[in-house]
């Protein structure tokens, strides 16, 4: 049953909201407005003067192959990135949650790269990988095999990937260690007094009940991989080799405060804009309906 | 708590007289690039230059490297949070230079501050950058370099091949390439900028246009050129090194250089100026050379710059501009140009600070750090051999490197890569002709 409460008068709801919607204009409504008024220009660098141009800046864009290819670099990157790290999240946390002993040990550790901020998770990334001085190609080119991610995409790929993922593990972790606690006992334990298997119990009766946080963490995740990473993709390649790691928030950055193309830039944010709340009106339409609360 | 409140008052006091001592002096901000050895160079340059008058205070600070100084400056100028000086790279000349009201013009602002100063006095071909067509200086040359090849001796013989052999052609290179690769050499070649030494440099020390309009020094409307059959025919060849293994890529800015000091590379092409690194670090027997050319061309034109200078941004005080000027012409001094010179293997920017190094017989003990300034100044320049002024070159630049990872990785000819560059880099030129008509 819902619970509703109603306020008498209008004055006590208005300024109980106020805060949110100042911080919402402030943050969203007026950066957003001045991105969308931005991409209908073409501005010089130092602000001296600007040309209306209507939607060229738009045409300019789609026009641009390597633009649309950072559509499918962005699908293919978030879409690792969000199920690589939920997967060995919820993985860990499973464990996790078994542990008798020294649970708060395991726990803090696992916890711990997510106060590493992603500009420096990605340095140590590239330390590690790094064709003159990194260990992990030493190992690999030990190994025989040759690692160089500056000069092959799917090596550069995949390496973002990693990095990004690594502290968003922590992250998922500790969400889906939470959600499991939750569960309680009781249900558990009266699944495998009636025989059920570990594998059973897990999927019939954890995973809907987890149901919730999941959808919680694709959604955050999703944001995450499309806007967060930035510090990894930029420590790390840049958005190189060819554009193979420019995903379309990179791509923002580098024309705008690069390049100081910010008529093009203003029109990436809008189509960015546009994009994410397409993508959420999706997730909260289709896929919340199997969630169960 | 008497003693307190003194003491609080005494300090204010203090403060204030301490604050309109240090108003006496005129104070101008300069934001450059430079950290490491070089930092500490230009700083040894600013200190020298506050403590010989006691006038004006020049005060610099790091904005990390070339592209982001120049992005700061941009911004700060649009916050009007400007500094007086700002480091531009070679690179980002056009986009100065079409900027106009963001500066003041080099000769503007010495004559403004009755500054004695000569733009004869600096080489040609590094003025003749930041000078227009018109002959008016517009910004001062700070740090300038060109491509040179450098040769690890121990790794020569260890090829099997004699340290002293004519590396003059590429065709050459290639020979001694392929006795390196025959006795395991695992880095025969490497190379740092890829775009500035390979194809820009390149086109000029070919005599053949990188772009129209006399490589964009004649007009905006200026197009890209540098697919040419030489140009092809030059990437083609180092796309073909790195799929046998004679060429390793390992970035696009200056990383090759950690390999060569390392003692890994047998054959580097990169800026002169990393003679202060290179000196420092290898432990291996080292030799400078000239940038090599194609020997089916003419014999070579001279190669062109790379690296900085500083420009006046407009908005300041009379008396600071005149503070500026006195800093500017201080750094173009002979003996600051030639310690420079000497001490960071950038060239000598002024014709007196290059002779006056000879004079001082330090070619002679340093042997190979003359060849870059012969390199620039052996012929007289022409049209494709003054150097290059394209809007948005960073970004073309950026372009380019892409395109040329595809050729060295083997997914695309050089034809293709090239003419996907030009295609793709001219895009950019119209959108910066239309911010900037």
């Amino acid at each position: 049953m819902e619970k509703r409460v109603f306020f008498k008068g209008w004055w006590l709801p208005a300024l109980l909201v106020a805060p949110q919607l100042l911080i919402s204009f402030v943050f969203f409504f007026y950066p957003s407005g001045q991105a969308i008024w931005n991409s209908l220009f073409l501005p010089d660098p130092f602000g001296l003067k600007t040309e209306f141009v209507g939607l060229d800046n738009f045409r300019f864009l789609l026009s641009d192959p390597y633009y649309l290819a950072s559509f499918k670099t962005t699908v293919i990157f978030s879409t690792a990135v969000s199920v690589s790290s939920m997967a060995l999240g919820l993985y860990l946390a499973a464990l996790a949650d078994r542990l008798i002993k020294g649970a708060g040990v395991y726990q803090t550790l696992l916890i711990w790269p997510y106060a590493i901020a992603p500009a420096i998770a990605g340095v140590l990334w590239l330390f590690m990988f790094n064709g003159n001085i990194g260990l992990a190609s030493y190992y690999l080119k030990a190994l025989g095999y040759e690692w160089n991610h500056t000069l092959k995409g799917d090596q550069a790929m995949f390496l973002v990937i990693l990095a990004s993922s690594w502290g968003r593990i922590s992250y998922n972790f500790l969400f889906f260690l939470a959600g499991l606690q939750a569960i309680p006992k009781s249900i558990i334990e009266a699944a495998a007094i009636d025989g059920a298997s570990f594998w059973k119990r897990f999927g019939t009766i954890v995973i809907p009940l987890l149901s919730p946080i999941t959808f919680f963490l694709l959604v955050v995740n999703i944001v995450y991989a499309f806007f967060d990473t930035f510090g990894v993709i930029h420590t790390i390649t840049s958005g190189g080799p060819e554009q193979s790691t420019t995903i379309l928030v990179y791509k923002v950055f580098s024309d705008g405060f690069v390049s100081q193309d910010l008529g093009s830039s203003a029109a990436q944010s809008v189509i960015l804009l546009v994009l994410v709340g397409i993508l959420t009106v999706i997730q909260f339409k289709y896929i919340e309906r199997k969630v169960h609360y | 708590m008497k003693t307190i409140k003194a003491i609080i008052a005494s300090l204010a006091l203090f403060a204030m007289f301490a604050g309109t001592a240090a108003q006496a002096k005129v104070e101008i901000q300069w934001w450059h690039a430079f950290g490491g050895r070089l930092g500490e160079l230009l700083d040894e340059q600013v200190n020298k230059f506050n403590a010989s008058q006691d006038k004006y205070t020049v005060v610099h600070t790091r904005k990390g490297n070339y592209s982001e100084t120049l992005n700061a400056g941009i911004a700060a100028f649009r916050a009007g949070q400007h500094p007086n000086i700002l480091m531009v790279f070679e690179v980002g000349t056009a986009s100065l230079m079409a900027a106009k009201g963001a500066y003041v013009p080099m000769y503007q602002l010495m004559k403004d501050a009755g500054q004695r100063f000569n733009p004869k006095g600096f080489v040609s071909a590094v003025s003749g950058y930041y000078t227009t067509t018109d002959g008016k200086m517009l910004s001062m040359p700070y740090n300038s370099s060109t491509p040179v090849l450098w040769v690890n001796k121990d790794l020569m013989k260890k090829a099997g091949l004699d340290p002293e052999m004519d590396l003059s052609t590429w065709k050459k290179v290639g020979n001694a390439l392929d006795a390196a690769k025959a006795k395991n050499i695992d880095m025969p070649f490497c190379t740092c900028w890829h775009s500035w030494v390979h194809l820009e440099n390149f086109s000029a020390y070919h005599n053949i246009p990188f772009a129209t309009k006399s490589n964009g020094f004649a007009g905006l409307d200026t197009e890209l050129a540098f697919n040419s059959p030489v140009h092809i025919k030059h990437i083609q060849t180092l796309g073909k090194w790195a799929q046998e293994g004679k060429f390793k890529y390992m970035g696009r800015r200056n990383e090759a250089g950690k390999n060569f000091r390392a003692g890994e590379c047998m054959l580097m092409t990169e800026s002169s100026a990393g003679y202060a690194g290179i000196k420092k670090e290898a432990k291996f027997e080292f030799g400078i050379r000239h940038l090599p050319y194609y020997g089916a061309t003419e014999a070579p034109q001279n190669t062109i710059i790379g690296g900085s200078s500083l420009w006046a941004l407009s908005g300041k005080s009379k008396e600071e501009n005149k503070a500026t000027a006195a800093f500017l012409a201080f750094l173009s001094r002979t003996d600051i140009q030639a310690k420079w010179h000497q001490d960071t293997g950038y060239l000598g920017v002024t014709t007196a600070a290059a002779s006056a190094t000879k004079k001082s017989g330090f070619y002679k003990s340093n042997p190979g750090t003359d060849l870059a300034g012969i390199q620039m100044m052996r012929n007289k320049v022409t049209q494709n051999s003054k150097g290059l002024r394209l809007g948005s070159f960073d970004q073309i630049r950026g372009i380019i490197d892409e395109e040329m990872e595809g050729v060295y990785n083997g997914t695309k000819t050089a034809q293709v890569a090239l003419d996907s560059a030009v295609k793709r880099g001219n895009v950019l030129l119209r959108r910066f002709e239309r911010a900037n008509k």
